[in-house]
C-alpha cells in the first residue's frame, strides 16, 4: 500500500463516519479536526475502523499521529504493509 | 391542594401506521394496520409494528449513526410536537423546558447488538463501541432530544414498562404543576422491534403473536388472539400551563384533568384487575367526573389470552353500568408500540374531541366471551354520541399500572 493509498482508506472510513462530510477537498497536511466537524468520539470511531476493518491498533499514546492525513500516511502505512502474522 | 390546569397543545407522534396525527387518524378511522413482517436475527420472519418516520428531517447522518433508534424517533416526535403547537420556539426560554419521555426498557437493542458484533472479532472486547454507554444510559432518547433541539431544562426518562407512555405524560404534568418548568416535551417512545431479546422473551413466554398475515396478527379481544405484537413508536406531546396556553392563543388539543399510577404487588407478568380497576376509579375521583361520564375508553389489551380477559373484567368492574362509554383498542392496529403505547394510543383518539368518531378495535372475528363488553366498539368506526372525555389505560410488567383522563375544553 502506498501513502496515497492509504490516505484513501483514511477518507473512506472518515466517509462513514461522518457521512454529511464533504471530502472532496481535505487538505492533507492540514489537521483533519480544523477542516471537518470530527470530535474526539470520531477519532475513537477511526481508530475502532482500522482496528475492525485492518487488524491494526493504534496505542492511545499514538492517537496523535491521527492528526491529519499525511500524518496518517506517514503512521499507518508501514502498518498496512507490515507482514501478516498467522 | 389547588393543583395549575394542565393542557395537550401539540402532538409529534410516529406510528407503524401514520407519521403525523393526520394520517395515524386516518388510519385508525379507515382500519388500516401498520403491521408487516420483518426478518430478525435469531428468531427468523415476525410480525412486527414498523415506523417509516424520516430520521434526516431533524437529524444528521452523523447523529444518527452515534445515538439511538429511541434517540431519533424522540427528536423527531419532539420536533414535530414544537412545530404542531405553534409556540415560537426561538422565544422559548429553553431552561424552562422539560424532558420526560416514557419507556419500557432501553439499552437492549444496543447490547445485543455490540455483543453480535464482538462475534464477529472472536470476542474481542477491544471491539465493543465506545459508544455504548452514552447510548444505553437510562436518560439516552430524553437527552438526545436536549441536544438536538439545544433545552437546557431538566431531562430524563421515565422507566414503567408498557405504561411508560401515560406515565411519561403524567411526569410532565407535576412538574408544570409544580412550577418546575414552565413547558414539557412528555410522552413515550419505543425502540423495542431491534431486540431479538424482547421477542423472544415474549415467545418463551408464549405471549408472542403469530399470523400468516402480519395485518391480522395483533387481535385483542378476539377469540383466536395468541399474543403481543411488538412495535416501535413514539408520541410526545407539548403541555402547558392552561393560563400559559390561553395568554399565548394555543391551540388546545384537551385538558389533562385526572391521572392515577399503582402496583399491583402479586405476579411480574399477569395483570391484577382488581388493582387495574383501583387504578380507574382513583383517576376518576381526581377528574371529579363519573365513569358514565368518560366517552371513550383507549384500552391497554395486548391480545394475550390472559392479560385481554383481566382488563375486561376490570373495565366491566368500572363501566359495566355506563351506557354513553365506548371502548376501543388501538394496538389492534398497531401492535404494541411498549413504552409509546400509552401515549400514541391517547393521541389516536383526542381528534374524536373534533370529529366526533371513535375507531374500533379490528381483527375480531368472533370475540372472546371473557371480553365480550356492550360497549366495544368492533371492527368498524362509529360515531359517538357524545366526545368530550376519553380514559387512557397503560399496565405493564411487574404490575404498573396508568390511568389518563384527557377532556376537552369547552
Amino acid at each position: 500500500m502506498t501513502k496515497e493509498d492509504c490516505k484513501k482508506v483514511v477518507l473512506e472510513i472518515i466517509g462513514e463516519i461522518a457521512p454529511d462530510e464533504n471530502l472532496d477537498n481535505v487538505k492533507p497536511n492540514v489537521r483533519l479536526r480544523d477542516q471537518l466537524d470530527l470530535d474526539s468520539m470520531d477519532f475513537l470511531d477511526i481508530v475502532m475502523e482500522l482496528r475492525k476493518k485492518y487488524g491494526i491498533n493504534v496505542p492511545e499514546a499514538d492517537y496523535i499521529k491521527l492528526a491529519s492525513l499525511d500524518s496518517c500516511a506517514e503512521y499507518l502505512t508501514p502498518l498496512f504493509n507490515r507482514p501478516k502474522t498467522a | 391542594m389547588q393543583r395549575a390546569r394542565v393542557v395537550i397543545t401539540g402532538i409529534g407522534l410516529t406510528s407503524p401506521n401514520g407519521d403525523n396525527l393526520s394520517s395515524f387518524r386516518s388510519n385508525l378511522l379507515a382500519g388500516v394496520s401498520g403491521v408487516e413482517f420483518m426478518e430478525h436475527r435469531y428468531i427468523g420472519k415476525v410480525p412486527a409494528g414498523i415506523c417509516h418516520f424520516d430520521a434526516l428531517k431533524y437529524q444528521g447522518r452523523k447523529d444518527i449513526r452515534n445515538g439511538t433508534r429511541a434517540g431519533s424517533i424522540s427528536i423527531y416526535c419532539s420536533h414535530e410536537a414544537v412545530a404542531d403547537c405553534g409556540v415560537d420556539w426561538a422565544g422559548v426560554d429553553k431552561s424552562r423546558v422539560g424532558v420526560y419521555i416514557g419507556f419500557t426498557e432501553h439499552g437492549s437493542v444496543e447490547t445485543e447488538y455490540e455483543v453480535f458484533n464482538i462475534s464477529q472479532f472472536n470476542y474481542d472486547v477491544r471491539c465493543w463501541t465506545h459508544h455504548h454507554n452514552p447510548r444505553t444510559v437510562a436518560n439516552n432518547p430524553a437527552g438526545e432530544v436536549t441536544m438536538n433541539m439545544k433545552i437546557t431544562g431538566p431531562h430524563y426518562c421515565i422507566g414503567a414498562a408498557c405504561a411508560a407512555g401515560n406515565n411519561g405524560v403524567i411526569q410532565g404534568v407535576q412538574m408544570l404543576q409544580l412550577g418546575e418548568v414552565d413547558f414539557a416535551l412528555a410522552g413515550g417512545v419505543s425502540e423495542s422491534i431491534r431486540s431479538f431479546g424482547i421477542f423472544a422473551g415474549f415467545k418463551s413466554q408464549g405471549a408472542l403473536a403469530e399470523n400468516a398475515d402480519p395485518t391480522k396478527a395483533s387481535r385483542p379481544f378476539d377469540k383466536a388472539r395468541n399474543g403481543i405484537v411488538v412495535s416501535e413508536g413514539g408520541c410526545i406531546y407539548t403541555l402547558e400551563r392552561l393560563d400559559d396556553a390561553t395568554r399565548r392563543g394555543a391551540k388546545i388539543y384537551g385538558e389533562v384533568v385526572g391521572y392515577c399510577m399503582n402496583s399491583d404487588a402479586t405476579d411480574a407478568v399477569l395483570p391484577n384487575p382488581v388493582r387495574q380497576a383501583e387504578c380507574m376509579r382513583a383517576a376518576l375521583k381526581m377528574s371529579g367526573i363519573a365513569a358514565d361520564d368518560v366517552d371513550i375508553v383507549s384500552t391497554h389489551a395486548t391480545g394475550t389470552p390472559a392479560g385481554d380477559a383481566q382488563e375486561c373484567k376490570a373495565l366491566r368492574e368500572v363501566f359495566g353500568a355506563s351506557k354513553n362509554t365506548r371502548i376501543n383498542n388501538t394496538k389492534s392496529f398497531i401492535g404494541h408500540a411498549m413504552g409509546a403505547a400509552g401515549a400514541l394510543e391517547l393521541a389516536g383518539n383526542l381528534p374524536s374531541f373534533v370529529d366526533g368518531m371513535i375507531h374500533p378495535t379490528i381483527n375480531i372475528d368472533e370475540i372472546d366471551p371473557e371480553c365480550a363488553m356492550e360497549q366495544l366498539v368492533i371492527n368498524k368506526t362509529q360515531r359517538l354520541p357524545r366526545a368530550e372525555t376519553i380514559l387512557n389505560n397503560s399496565f405493564g410488567m411487574l404490575g404498573i399500572n396508568s390511568c389518563l383522563i384527557v377532556k376537552k375544553i369547552a
